[in-house]
């Protein structure tokens, strides 16, 4: 037996639900005219989606084509990056319409938002906001397919039966494909008129059998990436950038470039001026007949740049200042109880500062765009999060109305965040423009280590109040980090709503007095989302901060944890304190709750599946963390194990409760990737700055982990739950609790306790 | 002129002798199975076969391919299906895919020379080749069934 194929389901856990009465309440009265039901009706109940720019579409009509032999073409309006939506989507539609998922064909949206709705691919959304709109799809068609077949058999619709891609009844059966004419022509029915599958008769969703839609094209070297797309007469180009966010080209020396064989041309890219959104940095490109001409004259390119106003950023003097800052007291973004009264009247106290530096995501394929500049327009082939983004912003930038832009989304060799800045999109097209060709602007990984919207760094200061008897009576946390606001506005040196709200405010102890507070910092470079974005720090320190306060406490761990979060309780938000504009990733709170008792039972879940307490050898030891992101909840129980100085994780718990599970393989397989990603941020990612520019450039002196020492057996435990408890994130909440995991089993295997990430492979 | 034989085809290729093979590959040839990913032989990407033994085609330059042959992800298996293609995809190992081009010619390679390699041997094989995405572990359980059948 494989081994992450061994444990799959986590003892259930019930929800604290919101009460849906009001939804449930007739909906069977809606029922018109040519549609008849089987199965049930589910409600439909709000989510964050609705909210997002162009909102959510549910017309199969967009969606939908069918081809007289029945081919059922299926669109995936959101972007591939390695999560598996551009299956699960189309999945989901498929069950629900009753087709036949061998003879299902999947084509990617190009982007057009008020086509398709929202597609911007990040926040851990695309399932959690767009699953009960692919359930509406594929219902529609199902319906649509039995009226038609009872107007052609003279029968009611009630007796028809649609089942695995034909219509039936008695004897009589209309595969889709000699349906499809008549069927979608019929009006589309409306949520309340469809009859939706009862979760007992799904034959996809939920079953993690279905494999992903590319797997035999990434096999076999056919599956199309940025940089596999070819036009006849295209050009390679690559560039050289300001070293300094901010900095631009004073001058420069192309001769030698423009000299050597097959370059087409050297280009001055136009400069940027933070707060530059995701518009180009500037700098020189070179234009030539292959990459390789392309990279051989850049080399010769002489350029003289001007750094700009945050030439002497460094990154090792900005630390401290941080850390200096987290020791006082800070904006207050939430007060619950009297956290002065507290601390003043405590019979002790105790504070931590845990810090994080600066990361890249370094996708695994780097930025690259291919751009066709013509008089009809600009048409763009790109590995992109957010297709419209990248549309409208390259529009903005040449000029263009975006209805002359049309952008197509290849697979993306991963994203992490970093994929949703298209300024490499931006540069292909300005660059097409000026040579009157198709160009492809190819990032090399030094381009790309060097040229990120970088995850924050920061440094966080939490205290605690105790009273006589080791209990916490009080909490103070200060988050001290540059936002990504200034990539946006000018910045004000605090963190916004968003950030707050990723493990900040939302801090889930059932402590009586709380002050959460943001400290000053100003951005010197530019700053993005990664993977979880500050849920990355915030878990980190509440996570490490647990494992220190046992042990200064003498408390076991797991205690620790348990003591903390309390009695399982729905966290009412105004009553501990949470600021007005407090940020539940876009989604309606009461939908979507903190729920304590899901966030104690993943915990409790891993813990056991690992056999926390089991008595382990020297040198050796388990850690635990838990964190609430993306409405998800996720706790890792790492056993660590230093091996001759170095690091390992030969065991890896992983307990997730991302409400209902569609694709459980897929979720299974982001967990996983998620501690490897995790491993890396505890022990490799640093990006340091010297004189405002970053010091890393390539795998050399910005690695990962490796195959040589990653979480050798990772087990996922999905926390089952029917289609009634909302499906939540799963590409990024796996990331924030593997680093304190892995800290606080560190802790117990050496007694070391670690408050920098990264903190290396070796102690 | 450099002669060669890529995917069992043999041909003369008019480039830059100096070119490393992986733009040769993809840009001269129209090959964009194998991947850049690094450029610095650090990542494993861009691997291919020569004359049977993986290497980095960011390293190797088209002079040094002179009169040898050239296997690609596109020539692995004239139906794709290598075992290890269907190891690969009998545990659903890729997540975005993008390095694991490169996965599959490295594992393919050290199973050609050591068909029942230790698990300590498939880790130490394996370690150019970087999955950002993690799927580590599967390409492990991976280069195992395709090597053990189980
Ligand atoms: S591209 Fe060749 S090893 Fe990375
Ligand atoms: S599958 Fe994405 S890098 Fe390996």
């Amino acid at each position: 037996m494989l081994k992450y194929l061994e444990t799959v389901d986590a003892p259930a856990l019930s929800v604290i639900k919101p009460s849906r009465r009001g939804f449930l309440a007739g909906s069977a009265a809606f029922m018109l005219g040519v549609y008849a039901t089987r199965g049930e009706a589910f409600p439909k109940w709000p989510t964050g989606g609705e909210q997002m720019p162009h909102g959510l579409r549910d017309d199969p009509l967009i969606f939908v084509s069918i081809d007289s032999d029945g081919t059922v073409t299926l669109v995936a309006h959101r972007s591939e990056m390695g999560t598996g939506s551009r299956t699960s989507l189309p999945m989901i539609m498929a069950d629900e319409m009753e087709a036949d998922w061998d003879r299902v064909k999947i084509v990617q949206a190009e982007g057009d938002e008020p086509k398709y709705g929202n597609q911007d691919t990040d926040g851990s959304r695309s399932l959690r906001h767009h699953i009960q709109a692919a359930r509406k799809i594929g219902g529609s068609v199902r319906h649509m397919m039995q009226a038609a077949a009872a107007q052609e058999w003279g029968v009611d619709a009630g007796e028809v039966t649609v089942t695995n891609h034909a219509a039936r009844h008695g004897d009589k059966m209309m595969d889709f494909g000699d349906l499809a004419e008549a069927a979608m022509a019929l009006p589309v029915p409306t949520h309340e008129e469809i009859a939706y599958k009862s979760e007992d008769e799904f034959r996809y969703v939920g079953k993690g059998e279905v494999q992903i839609y590319d797997l035999h094209d990434i096999t076999t070297g056919k599956a199309v990436y940025g940089a596999d797309v070819s036009l006849p007469g295209m050009k390679y180009a690559v560039a050289v950038r300001p070293p300094v966010v901010g900095g631009k080209v004073v001058s420069f020396d192309a001769s030698e470039a423009l000299a050597m064989p097959g370059v087409v041309g050297v280009y001055e890219l136009p400069h940027s001026i933070p707060p530059a959104k995701f518009a180009p940095l500037g700098g020189v490109a070179v234009v030539a007949d292959t990459t390789w001409a392309a990279l051989q004259a850049r080399d010769q390119i002489k350029i003289e740049w001007d750094d700009g106003p945050h030439g002497d950023y460094s990154s090792g003097p900005f630390m401290e200042e941080m850390k200096a800052t987290a020791l006082d007291k800070g904006k207050v973004l939430r007060k619950q109880g009297d956290p002065d009264a507290a601390f003043a009247n405590a019979a002790r106290t105790f504070g931590q500062t845990y810090t994080q530096d600066h990361m890249a995501h370094i996708p695994m394929e780097p930025p690259v765009a291919l751009a066709n500049y013509t008089a009809d327009g600009l048409e763009i082939w790109a590995p992109v999060q957010s297709p419209y983004a990248a549309r409208t912003d390259t529009a903005a930038a040449l000029g263009l109305d975006p209805e002359q832009v049309r952008v197509n989304v290849t697979l993306l060799g991963g994203g992490f965040g970093r994929k949703s800045k298209a300024d490499y999109v931006t540069e292909a097209a300005l660059l097409s423009r000026e040579v009157g060709a198709p160009v492809r602007m190819q990032w090399t990984r030094d381009d790309d280590v060097r040229h990120c919207f970088y995850h924050t760094t920061s440094a966080e200061r939490i205290e605690v109040a105790l009273d006589d008897a080791g209990k916490v009576t009080g909490w103070r946390h200060n988050s001290v980090a540059p936002s990504i606001l200034s990539t946006f506005a000018p910045d004000g040196g605090h963190q916004f709503m968003i950030e707050n709200g990723m493990g900040h405010v939302d801090m889930p102890f059932a402590i009586p007095n709380v002050s959460v507070e943001n400290g000053q910092a100003f951005a010197h470079t530019r700053i993005g989302w990664f993977r979880a974005v500050s849920n990355v720090p915030r878990a980190w320190a509440i996570g490490s901060f647990v494992g220190d306060l046992a042990a200064e406490l003498g408390k076991d761990q797991r205690e620790m944890w348990l003591e903390l979060i309390g009695a399982p309780r729905q966290v009412d938000p105004a009553a501990e304190g949470y600021p007005e504009d407090f940020w539940n990733y876009g989604e309606v709170y009461d939908e979507f709750p903190i729920d304590t008792g899901r966030l104690a039972h993943v915990l409790n879940v891993a813990a056991d599946a690992i056999g926390y307490g089991k008595a382990l050898p020297e040198g050796e030891g388990i850690g635990l963390a838990v964190h609430r992101s993306f409405v998800s909840y996720v706790a890792c129980a790492a056993h660590v194990k230093v091996v001759d100085g170095k690091i390992t994780v030969p065991e890896m718990h992983m307990a997730i409760d991302c409400g209902f599970a569609a694709n459980p393989e897929r979720i299974r397989s982001q967990i996983e990737g998620a501690t490897v990603m995790g491993m890396t941020v505890a022990l490799h990612s640093s990006i340091t700055f010297e004189n405002g520019a970053p010091q890393q450039h390539n795998y050399n002196d910005y690695d990962v982990v490796r195959s040589d020492n990653f979480p050798g057996k990772v087990i996922t435990h999905i926390v089952p739950h029917g289609f009634d408890t909302h499906a939540t994130g799963v590409g990024e909440p796996g990331v924030p609790p593997v680093a304190p995991a892995i800290a606080n089993g560190l802790f117990v295997a050496t007694g070391q306790r670690k408050r920098a990430l990264p903190f290396g492979e070796t102690v | 002129m450099t002669r060669l034989t890529v995917n069992g085809e043999s041909m003369e290729l008019d480039a830059d002798p100096l070119m490393p093979l992986l733009w040769a590959l993809r840009d001269v040839l129209t090959l964009p199975g194998t991947k850049y990913g690094c450029g610095i032989g650090l990542c494993g990407a861009c691997t291919v076969h020569v004359d049977g033994k993986a290497e980095r085609a960011c390293l190797v330059r088209l002079s040094e391919v002179e009169g040898k042959s050239v296997t690609t992800i596109e020539g692995l298996d004239p139906n794709g299906d290598h075992r290890v293609q269907q190891a690969w995809r009998d545990l659903n190992v890729p997540q975005c895919g993008f390095c694991q081009s490169g996965q599959i010619m490295q594992a393919a390679a050290l199973l050609a020379e050591n068909p029942k390699p230790s698990d300590d041997e498939i880790l130490a094989s394996m370690a150019g080749n970087v999955c950002r995405c993690g799927c580590y572990q599967r390409i492990v359980e991976a280069v195992r069934l395709a090597s053990t059948g189980s």
